[in-house]
């Protein structure tokens, strides 16, 4: 009876992490219920517009089935936080926009070269600096690719309505685990202040990635939680495991030890970058139609996805040879696919539209010589349907 | 075996702190006269005498001299960014209450990088002990001055002396809200360790301040000489004050040779202690 009981009571605990059905739901809330539904264990943030609905609802909710909520001092705190927890085995998720992103910067670093996995939401507004708090942007996607100081791998999400808010933040939790990197929700306003239908499937149907650990008991030999496996993905122990884990900041061997020299910085360093773009075409994801015919192909990712849909399927009602392709990771960059779709042979020209001065554009004009036509708004407002049908019928 | 694969062997584990040192680590990198290895021979005997089990016990510091302590203690141990190791320690004693998490970083460290850290720790009362080595400037990057160096203590970045005021580090604690503070130097190494496992035994904030000589930078620039000159100081200027009620005025001033430097257990109080 006692297990029976035990059984009962976990499954209830598993019920309440898991709002399994049919929500009408603000994205933020289903970033928050993404997270709970991947096992979140630790959250750590600082309030700020307009992810502040994150934290709120994860204030309420964590606490319920076991997991800590912690408001920390600042942005610097809650990014060392999120990662000492998950050093001692948590699933820790924080979440903050532009100002608070950029005070994540030294500690993201951190992050991924002790390779403690971790979830960072990033709800972007109009920037830069205080730029418009309670605004739409897009432009924090290069910061999330190359903000930290250094060479390093990470992935980023970009999700275009609530459903994908709640998908993707379950995926962003198992990535972070699979590849022991920080793993980026770069959310918008527009779609983090967006109420929508959003599906929460069975517990027992949500993708479940747990950490490699050791293959042996503390003890038994000298554990190396640098040593790579085949992925270049080492397994990791934890604070009280027992296997005396040390990890540093600093360049260092396979031990976790200190290693202050140019070899074993330029092997750690490459593998670090490498997990990630030899995995590439496992971690990647985007949505494409009507691509096989085009001569004009928008890409676009997040809110201006969704105008960018609308003026292609009325493009193509005017019989218009247009396609789309939506980057759903925008980090791995899908390249591959990109290529693809040069080497088709049928793409003339590629339409970018983007809540900034063109961040994405440089990277699709870095794979072609092809025009790419940009559609920028700074921010604060994003393109319309109707401005991307216009540059699409030019 | 030749003379390349011949490794030194201890006779054995002679000493009962042996195993909670990293010894494939040695030699460290600490200058001679340096006060960092007593405190981590102080920490590791205190590990020892707790009733905890080492695998409960987690070390993590943060950057500079003081910040390579965790590199040397054969417990899971973390070397966090400048500033970041009280969050950083937050995180994994909030998830894990069991274990036993202690904070051995520096005064430039805890204090200045990591102020804000360390007044909101200890006003929340997380369940941390705090080992802040204070040698008085920045000794990693060359004797630069900072929060605690005394007035008129000269620093590469403050060649005529420093102007500013320094903090009273077990004032600050105490203030913030830290259930346990010491100051001790590494002349008192019993006392020290004593204090150390006292943290340990407590649940909540707790915060000790251990003088350390730096004879490279500071010991350098205010002619104290070598290591064994400031402990000399130490020796002849130190005034225990065990409980002492007096906790804001007890600023050290290095330089003058009339004044004393008052040393103890002050604060042992108890209160809810942060998410245990």
């Amino acid at each position: 009876m006692p297990d029976a009981a035990a059984a009962k009571k976990t499954k209830a605990k598993a019920e309440a992490r898991v709002l399994t059905g049919v929500h009408f739901m603000l994205g933020d809330h289903a970033c928050a219920e993404g997270a709970l539904a991947a096992g979140l264990d630790f959250f750590g943030g600082y309030p700020i517009t307009p992810s502040t609905e994150i934290a709120e609802h994860i204030a309420v909710r964590l606490p319920e089935v076991g997991g800590r909520f912690v408001q920390m001092e600042d942005e610097l705190a809650s990014m060392a936080a999120i990662i000492g927890a998950s050093a001692a085995g948590a699933r820790t998720l924080t979440a903050t926009s532009g100002p608070g992103f950029s005070l994540m910067m030294e500690n993201i670093g951190l992050a991924a070269m002790m390779e403690l996995p971790c979830v960072i939401a990033n709800v972007q507004r109009a920037s830069p600096s205080t730029g418009l708090p309670t605004m739409v942007g897009q432009s924090d996607i290069l910061q999330a690719r190359w903000g930290s100081h250094g060479d390093y791998g990470i992935i980023a999400y970009c999700p275009d309505s609530p459903q994908e808010c709640f998908d993707l933040t379950v995926r962003a939790f198992n990535a972070a685990d699979q590849y022991r990197v920080p793993v980026f929700i770069l959310m918008d306003e527009v779609v983090g202040h967006m109420t929508e239908r959003v599906v929460i499937p069975p517990a027992d149907e949500l993708p479940v990635f747990k950490r490699k650990g050791p293959r042996f008991a503390p003890g038994e030999q000298i554990f190396y939680g640098y040593a790579p496996d085949e992925d270049l993905v080492p397994p990791i122990a934890h604070a009280g495991d027992g296997y005396k884990v040390h990890m540093t900041g600093l360049t260092h061997d396979e031990r976790g030890y200190p290693a202050l020299n140019a070899d074993a910085h330029d092997k750690l360093v490459n593998r670090l970058v490498d997990k990630i773009r030899l995995n590439a075409a496992d971690i990647e994801m985007h949505e494409e139609f009507d691509t096989d015919d085009a001569d004009t192909v928008v890409v676009s990712f997040g809110c201006t996805a969704r105008s960018a849909k609308q003026a292609v399927v009325q493009a193509r009602s005017e019989g218009i040879k247009c396609g789309m392709l939506r980057l759903i990771t925008i980090w791995p960059f899908p390249e591959a696919r990109i290529r693809a779709l040069i080497e088709a042979g049928n793409v003339k020209r590629f339409i970018v539209p983007e809540v900034n001065l063109g961040q994405l554009r440089r990277e699709v004009e870095r794979l072609t010589h092809l025009p790419v036509l940009r559609l920028n708004h700074a921010g604060g407002a994003m393109p319309t349907p109707d401005d991307i049908l216009e540059l699409i019928r030019s | 075996m030749s003379v390349t694969e011949q490794t030194i062997q201890p006779a054995a584990n002679i000493h009962p702190i042996d195993n909670l040192l990293r010894a494939d680590r040695l030699p460290h990198i600490l200058c001679p006269g340096c006060g960092i290895g007593t405190v981590i021979h102080g920490y590791a005997h205190a590990i020892h005498a707790s009733d905890l089990s080492e695998d409960q016990h987690v070390c993590v510091s943060g950057i500079g001299c003081s910040g390579r302590a965790a590199g040397y203690v054969n417990v899971d141990s973390y070397h966090a960014t400048h500033g970041r190791a009280l969050p950083f320690a937050l995180g994994i004693a909030v998830h894990n209450p069991d274990l036993n998490v202690t904070v051995i970083s520096g005064d430039g460290d805890l204090t200045a990088i990591g102020g804000n850290h360390l007044i909101h720790a200890a006003r929340r009362n997380v369940n941390l002990n705090v080992i802040c080595i204070n040698n008085f400037n920045y000794g990693m990057t060359g004797g630069q001055v900072g929060p605690t160096t005394p007035i008129g203590a000269k620093g590469s970045t403050a060649p005529k002396g420093a102007v500013e005021q320094p903090f009273n580090l077990p004032y600050l604690a105490q203030a913030t809200g830290a259930i346990f503070v010491a100051r001790w130097t590494v002349l008192h190494v019993r006392e020290f360790q004593d204090a150390v496992l006292r943290c340990m035994n407590k649940v909540g904030f707790c915060f000790i301040e251990v003088l350390a000589p730096c004879p490279t930078s500071f010991g350098r620039a205010n002619k104290i000489g070598d290591g064994l000159h400031e402990m000399e100081i130490y020796r002849q200027r130190c005034r225990v004050e065990n409980g002492a009620t007096n906790i804001h005025d007890l600023d050290i001033d290095l330089i003058d040779e009339n004044k004393s430097i008052t040393v103890g257990n002050f604060v042992d109080v108890d209160r809810d202690p942060f998410l245990v």
